[in-house]
């Protein structure tokens, strides 16, 4: 019998890495890096969008077809202290060798416990997300040109009830002491995974295959094995009070550009990015192919209630070797770690001998 | 007078009584409603890209899901609580010749299949699918179930080597690969789909499936052994007819097949609509491992 191979200790890891929690937000947004604004990133890209035509299919529309890849080093935000948008080749090298170790889970030097939950190590990761973007950014977020999310708003004494609550949450679940089921993050629920946009690089199965009909761009994220279908008819969204984990899609090409807007998002503390308003929250996404195997995918989002003005991020994307596929990601059906997550809290609360000696580590 | 009333009647007597013993072992037959391609005009599907298109939402209205074989109206589960709502339509069976061939020790199983459809135990990994029917813990449906439970699909062609399923039961997907040689590398929920042409049909190839999907709530199942064939057959612009051979050496004495029509469906900007059950099930599951219990 086959199950996912993760224990609930070495499960904090990845669900830290991959949940966009209000608690990443509060460090993410309290920092904003002094740097110079750099815009250069956005004229290259520019550049090299023009270089290449893509072919097109029998029925007219620009062609993406295939299975693609967004796995980077290249962080969200450009870290503290680097000044440049782009760096030069050998700043890059530097850049890429520095984010690689930190990166790395084969790495031994962090002491017994870090040891421990770097056994989930990088046989099972992507080993793309060690490698830049190869136009050399220290950021994926090219607007604002800091290349840092804007700050964040003053956010409603509803919200903050429920972000304290979702905090304490995550606290109890840091301790191997969470309380229930549905407590726990949508990821480690199996309900949505990097299948809810806007699309960013994780530590693995960091695929999407792209499939088209007349009429129909259709985007399958490997988590979980949702399709993204997306109607270019020009059709009105979904009325206002059908509401979906992953939102309402509607997408039409402006040149070879596939552009798509998603509402309907359901207002479930969690469901879009960084716990951001889903009523408010705005995402416009573009894909734009710019050589046979890759891709420019660019994102904005917006809400006025949680950033001070809108951001936008550009993931490249990279086709993967043919040879290789995506595969089915099951998730739910063999969800044996909210069973241990949650049995382990029980043994704990009979037995505190069991509890462990510091919230776990994130990587 | 007489004679010439006999005259009548023992021509059209005699042509009942052909008729009849001409008919009787066929109405045994065909008294199930299969779907028959001669009931529709000769159709050829419009192309894309050389091949039929496919393309569009798509239904079965079967009750193949409470039951592939003939099956009564039940109450279904807690009718003490769900009234008519938890009701369960009688349906005809739609495999052919009506029931599936199990080996004997198998049909022991389907009854304990049935038995425990609504048990969950998940407290053990090792017997963790022991129990209940995998639709009521919103786990992936599998191949034939996907194709007739009661919920829309989308089929989207294009012009890769892929022709993408996307159901709306769990948000389950299956990714067909045309003219595919490679084996299935593991064991999937939705299996290893590999397709061709046939002509106008579409003939999906299905193994590598995992053993533990059900057909139905009946407890209608298979084994790691079970390899599936399927024939997607346009018969006009609003439906397909299908056809799926189901093998399995280790639970029946032999192939056997169900078949039935999917209709396209035509509604104005309709589209698929998100079903992410695992919420729902999150109590049955886990509930006996939340804080204050035992």
């Amino acid at each position: 019998m086959k199950r996912q191979f993760l224990s609930s200790v070495l499960f904090a890891a990845l669900a830290a890495a991959i949940i966009p929690s209000a608690f990443v937000l509060a460090q993410t947004g309290a920092a904003p890096a002094a740097s110079k604004p750099a815009p250069a990133a956005k004229a290259a890209t520019a550049k090299t969008e023009k270089a290449w035509t893509p072919k097109k299919t029998p029925w007219g529309d620009p062609d993406l077809q295939g299975v693609w890849n967004d796995a980077t080093s290249t962080p969200l935000q450009r870290p503290a202290g680097k000044g440049e948008a782009v760096l030069n080749e050998e700043q890059a090298d530097q850049f890429a060798e520095q984010l690689a170790n930190d990166l790395s889970r084969d790495r031994r030097d962090g002491g017994n416990e870090v040891d421990v939950n770097r056994a989930y190590n990088e046989h099972w990761m992507d080993a793309r997300r060690l490698k830049i973007t190869q136009d050399r950014r220290t950021s994926l977020i090219v607007d604002p040109p800091d290349g840092r999310i804007p700050p964040t708003v003053q956010i409603s004494p509803e919200r903050q009830k429920l972000r304290a609550e979702r905090n304490a949450a995550a606290a109890r679940f840091n301790a191997g002491m969470p309380d229930v089921a549905t407590e726990l993050s949508l990821p480690i629920r199996c309900i949505i995974r990097t299948d809810s946009p806007p699309y960013l690089p994780t530590i693995y199965n960091n695929d999407f295959q792209i499939f088209q009909s007349p009429g129909y761009v259709v985007i399958g994220p490997e988590m979980i094995h949702s399709a993204r279908i997306i109607p270019l008819d020009g059709r009105p969204h979904l009325g206002p009070t059908l509401k979906q984990w992953l939102g309402d899609t509607r997408g039409h090409f402006e040149g070879n550009t596939l552009v798509i807007e998603t509402t309907n998002f359901r207002p479930d503390d969690g469901t879009v990015y960084q716990g951001a308003n889903p009523d408010t929250f705005k995402i416009t996404e573009r894909f734009t192919r710019v050589a046979d195997d890759a891709i420019n995918y660019e994102f904005t989002v917006s809400d006025p209630l949680t950033w001070t003005k809108p951001w936008t991020a550009m993931v490249p994307w990279t086709k993967i070797d043919p040879k290789e596929q995506m595969y089915e990601y099951m998730c739910h059906e063999d969800n044996f770690d909210i069973v241990h997550l949650l049995s382990g809290a029980r043994a704990r609360e009979k037995n505190p001998a069991l509890n462990l000696q510091q919230p776990t580590k994130t990587r | 007078m007489r004679t010439r009333v006999w005259r009548v009647i023992t021509p059209l007597g005699f042509a009942v009584i052909v008729a009849v013993v001409w008919l009787l072992p066929v109405a045994g037959q065909q008294a199930r409603p299969t779907p028959q391609a001669s009931a529709f005009p000769a159709y050829k599907a419009p192309r894309l890209d050389g091949h039929p298109d496919l393309n569009g939402i798509w239904q079965a209205f079967v009750t193949a899901n409470i039951d592939l074989e003939d099956h009564e109206a039940q109450s279904g589960p807690y009718p003490e609580m769900l009234g008519a709502y938890g009701g369960w339509p009688a349906g005809q069976s739609i495999v052919e010749g009506g029931t599936i061939p199990y080996k004997p020790e198998a049909l022991a199983k389907k009854k304990q299949n049935v038995a425990n459809r609504m048990k969950v135990d998940v407290s053990n990994d090792k017997t963790w699918h022991d129990l209940g029917d995998p639709e009521m813990k919103c786990y992936m449906p599998g191949i034939p179930r996907a194709t007739y439970m009661p919920f829309p699909f989308q089929i989207v062609q294009g012009t890769s080597p892929y022709i993408l399923m996307a159901y709306e039961f769990a948000t389950a997907t299956r990714t067909i690969r045309m003219d595919w040689k490679q084996e299935a590398p593991t064991d999937t929920w939705m299996g290893w789909s590999r397709g061709h042409w046939e002509g106008d049909t579409l003939v999906v190839d299905v193994t590598g499936q995992r053993e533990e999907t059900w057909f139905d709530r009946a407890g209608n199942y298979h084994s790691d052994m079970l390899h599936v064939v399927e024939r997607f057959t346009p018969a006009s612009a609003y439906h397909l007819m299908y056809e799926a051979t189901i093998e399995d050496p280790k639970v029946y004495t032999r192939p056997w097949k169900i078949s039935f029509p999917l209709y396209r469906r035509t509604e104005k900007n309709l589209q698929l609509l998100e079903y992410k059950c695992v919420p729902w099930t999150e109590e049955m599951l886990y509930g006996k491992f939340k804080k204050g219990t035992k």
